[in-house]
């Protein structure tokens, strides 16, 4: 940057020419970089562009330019309708269930697979709680339905067993939530739990070392020590976290939930799909998801400020 | 330094080794029952009789299951998908991260903002798919591995390694002899790369492997489906009476074990190259936690 310092007190038009000169001596460079450049504006910035059918009476026929500008009808339309409040409460309450549950399992994880001292035990646990991430989405839906199908499933088996009554779980709006969240724990904290036992084999063993010679235990040290070496990692995944709130994993509800259960499943992505791509109602599913992204993009933000303020570590 | 541990402490370490087992067990019985299940005599199943192991070993269901005729050949389309896919996310990946990671490339912050702003921001659904169909896309395979050919994440991973483990004095040294960028990417940093190509080409394998729902949306030709599309009928929507045959209380009877030996067969590949794959997955989690 400091070539940069020293232009700016030349010129204008040197400035440009020292740019055109880097340019010229990047050719290469951006001719590599091309292919990935067209990816992003073909397939991420042109659907940006495309989303202003959300304020349109969109019709294929007359494109995206010609169709009637309507402003903000179709936003209007989705909050006032009857599922606007049901949808928001859906995501939100889906996902902070999912952070209350989900988040604090793979720290949890990865401090106790820290702790042990046999290699072989480490290595032994950390192979089976990765194992299920590799698994698909369909398939893990697929085991949950079995397991838990009113008359055959083993959870079933065992509740009428002990003396219980047989549960449609699938069947019945209370159950959804914690179906999502636990087998979302079971597939994705192992997994989760890598990042975590990244940072803390960055540990400087001294420090361990000088707190046994001062007589600190080994819960001190886990409390005093390996906890706050991994709280910058810690925020930074929670920032990320908190920050795709209204972001949830609809391609797992949408192999779950069905008509009987949307009072609890149905959250805004599966909304989209259903009215848009179902229903070919392109303007208003449009609408009601880029007012999803907009939520999402200010929702992230303002969490990495808070970050940045408060700890010191932001994304950005 | 060997220290004699307190009682306090052998107790910390028996509980931490007791629950860490028990998640184990937790993790891993849902596995076997499934596989137990699939070989498991149906009525045994049903019955509730399966705990850990076959009860009445049997093929019987797996016969079932490739008497499916569509199994197969969606089988081989997610072959397919997943290796002409992993290739261009490969390609196009490296076309980004590549250039992105030189710090003498003028205007790379500026590209860098450019692809990291769509991680958190995106045209939606609909857009998206309007746009696949305009392109005459639907029903292609470019539709399943082109409008995810980068995933930006997986970009800023290469790009961190492409930018610790190349020496800037290899890429310079180069440039004297009269290399042009594109000869240096190729003769020098790609044999120097081995390792962060094939964790990606793992990340991205796997994601083709394991997705439906790009399918959902762009693939209608039942011909053309990937494996989990096909999955998805037979473990969501439970049609498994085309397989099962006979009457409606037998096609009852079986349908759970038919389901258990779908999972089976169509998670196999991933569970037997697993053990070995292992530490190249966990080697490029760590190189993306390292950039944080």
């Amino acid at each position: 940057m400091s070539a940069h310092a020293a232009n700016r007190t030349a010129g204008k038009a040197s400035r440009f020419r020292s740019a055109a000169k880097k340019i010229v001596r990047s050719k290469y460079l951006y001719l590599m970089l091309l292919p990935a450049l067209l990816y992003y504006l073909i397939f991420c910035y042109y659907p940006m562009y495309g989303a202003q059918i959300a304020f349109r009476d969109f019709n294929p026929i007359q494109g995206y330019l010609g169709s009637e500008w309507v402003g903000f009808k179709y936003f209007l339309q989705f909050f006032r309708s009857e599922y606007f409040f049901r949808l928001i409460r859906n995501t939100i309450g889906i996902s902070l269930y999912d952070i209350l549950v989900g988040f604090p399992a793979p720290i949890l994880l990865a401090l106790m697979i820290n702790e042990m001292k046999s290699k072989a035990f480490k290595k032994s646990v950390q192979t089976i709680v990765y194992l299920p991430h590799f698994i698909s989405t369909v398939v893990v839906v697929g085991m949950m339905m079995s397991f838990l199908s009113p008359g055959t499933g083993i959870i079933n088996q065992l509740l009428v067993a002990c003396g219980g009554e047989s549960i449609h779980f699938f069947a019945q709006p209370q159950w959804f939530k914690t179906i999502y969240v636990f087998s979302g724990v079971w597939q994705g904290a192992g997994w989760g739990s890598i990042v975590y036992l990244a940072a803390l084999t960055g540990i400087d063993p001294t420090l361990y070392e000088a707190a046994i010679v001062d007589g600190a235990s080994r819960w001190k040290r886990l409390l005093h020590i390996t906890l706050p070496s991994i709280i910058p990692t810690i925020m930074i995944m929670l920032i990320l976290r908190m920050g795709s709130i209204f972001n949830v994993g609809y391609e797992k509800i949408m192999l779950m939930y069905n008509p009987a259960i949307y009072e609890t499943s149905d959250v805004i992505s599966t909304y989209v799909y259903r009215r848009g791509l179902q229903g070919g109602e392109f303007s208003f599913s449009t609408a009601v998801g880029l007012f999803n992204s907009v939520i999402n993009f200010i929702v992230i933000i303002t969490f990495n400020k808070i970050s940045r303020k408060v700890s010191d570590v932001a994304l950005w | 330094m060997k220290i004699k541990e307190s009682p306090g402490e052998r107790l910390f370490n028996l509980v931490i080794i007791l629950i860490l087992t028990i998640i184990c067990i937790l993790v891993v019985y849902p596995l076997l029952y499934v596989i137990s299940g699939s070989f498991s005599d149906p009525i045994a199943l049903m019955r509730g009789e399966v705990q850990l192991f076959p009860v009445d070993f049997t093929l019987e269901m797996y016969r079932m299951v490739f008497r499916n005729p569509e199994i197969w050949p969606s089988y081989g389309n997610t072959i397919y998908y997943t290796v002409f896919g992993t290739l261009i996310n490969l390609f196009f990946t490296i076309c980004a991260a590549y250039p992105l990671s030189r710090p003498d490339m003028f205007g790379r912050n500026v590209f860098t903002a450019v692809f990291v702003f769509t991680m958190f921001f995106s045209g939606g659904m609909i857009p998206s798919y309007l746009l696949v169909r305009d392109l005459h896309m639907l029903n292609t395979v470019w539709a399943l591995v082109l409008p995810g050919a980068i995933s930006t994440y997986n970009m800023i991973v290469m790009r961190t390694f492409f930018q610790t483990t190349i020496p800037g004095e290899l890429v310079e040294s180069a440039q004297l002899d009269g290399y042009n960028d594109i000869q240096i990417f190729w003769r020098i940093v790609l044999p120097l790369s081995k390792p962060i190509l094939a964790v990606m080409a793992l990340f991205y394998s796997v994601g083709h492997w394991n997705s439906w729902f790009s399918a959902l949306l762009y693939i209608s030709d039942r011909s053309k489906y990937p494996l989990q599309m096909i999955l998805r009928e037979i473990l969501i929507q439970s049609n498994t009476s085309e397989m099962a045959g006979g009457n409606i209380s037998d096609q009852e009877i079986v349908g759970e074990g038919i389901k258990y030996a779908t999972m089976v067969v169509a998670t196999l590949p991933i569970m037997c190259f697993y053990p070995f794959l292992q530490k190249y997955f966990v080697k490029g989690v760590m190189i993306g936690a390292i950039k944080g």
